[in-house]
């Protein structure tokens, strides 16, 4: 049986919604309240992370392939590059807040403010969360061959159960 | 001015030695060293920030090469020259010590605003005029997605670059190589 014992399977399959929607908030409302992109994209990496933990490691690859959280990763990466040529195409300015001073002001605090910062704020919690998930996935992936490698050379092989991701 | 010139002669004779010695341990250890002097200089010219991202840059590159060379060529000291290497860095730790009293005096007082001392500073005006400018109400955001948003991007691409020299490292079939040569 893979992963933890069944209370925290339970436990996580309810709060793992929880955290996600938790981290999308903070990255919309970054412009708003404390938080922002990089703070919301640790929070949406950490609930794979609870998968992880919770499930095992296939449960998570089945869930969001590593070609996915790498295609994710570059789309992040390239969102946040294309507003800043967006404020030079607009703007006159590489990074400008072109959408701010010209064609949507919003009032303040509210949702639908602020110009390019929100976008900006979505592009980064994407990136960062990809890219933390990409490096605790690819982790374990290497410590665990390597702990096989080493049990098997102690002992016979197939002697070891996958009991942590 | 005059410890700036006895950092940078330090930092220049340690690199002289780096280059030229033929112990690969103590090349490591010299170019540490030119990392700490750099990280001194720059607490010495009020950049906190800056000297902290190099010690632990530095801390952490010393470990990744010491850990590289040391399983190559291991010496050990025993005698008279541990005697000589205890009291060398006891010395330095010493002399280090009482650096940092002397930067400590120089920095505010904790807690009060680093505008007060400076009159025309960027963060007076990052606060009187961030939610007018840019319309964000949480001024940490517009600060770091609008007015400076270079270092973000600066950020994210190294971030970006650190993800895919991991992925390409650990990936499954760089290892089947490095285990197989043949296949």
């Amino acid at each position: 049986m893979k992963g933890m014992t069944v209370i925290v399977k339970t436990i996580a399959s309810w709060v793992k919604v929880l955290i996600f929607l938790f981290g999308i908030y903070i990255v919309l409302f970054g412009h708003l309240t404390p938080g922002g992109g990089f703070a919301g994209g640790v929070i949406l990496a950490s609930s794979y992370v609870l998968l992880m933990l919770a499930f095992g490691r296939e449960c998570v690859e089945e869930n969001l392939p590593l070609p996915v959280a790498s295609k994710l990763d570059c789309l992040g990466a390239l969102f946040f590059a294309l507003i800043a040529i967006l404020g030079l195409a607009f703007g006159g300015i590489f990074f400008v807040n072109f959408l701010y001073q010209k064609y949507l002001p919003g009032k303040p605090l509210e949702l639908i403010s602020a110009g390019t910062i929100p976008f900006s704020n979505i592009a980064i919690g994407l990136k960062v969360g990809a890219s933390l998930f990409l490096i605790i996935f690819v982790l374990s992936v290497f410590c665990k061959d390597f702990k096989c490698k080493e049990s098997q050379k102690e002992t016979e092989p197939g002697g070891v159960a996958g009991a942590n991701g | 001015m005059a410890i700036f010139y006895t950092l940078l002669l330090f930092m220049i004779i340690a690199a002289i030695i780096a280059v030229e010695t033929k112990n690969l341990l103590s090349a490591v250890i010299c170019i540490g060293a030119i990392g700490f002097g750099a990280s001194l200089m720059f607490l010495f010219l009020r950049a906190p920030d800056i000297a902290i991202t190099q010690i632990v840059v530095e801390v952490l590159g010393l470990i990744i090469l010491i850990r590289a060379t040391i399983a190559r060529d291991l010496t050990f000291i025993s005698g008279d020259r541990e005697f000589f290497g205890v009291v060398v860095s006891v010395v330095i730790v010493f002399v280090i010590f009482l650096a940092g009293v002397k930067v400590f005096e120089t920095l505010s007082v904790f807690g009060s605003p680093i505008f007060a001392l400076v009159p025309g500073a960027a963060s007076q005006t990052y606060i009187a005029e961030g939610l007018e400018r840019t319309g964000a109400a949480n001024i940490v955001s517009s600060v770091i997605l609008d007015f400076r948003a270079y270092d973000t991007l600066g950020e994210a691409t190294v971030l970006f670059t650190s993800i895919i020299g991991a992925t390409v490292i650990m990936r499954e079939k760089a290892k089947k190589l490095l285990e197989d040569p043949d296949q």
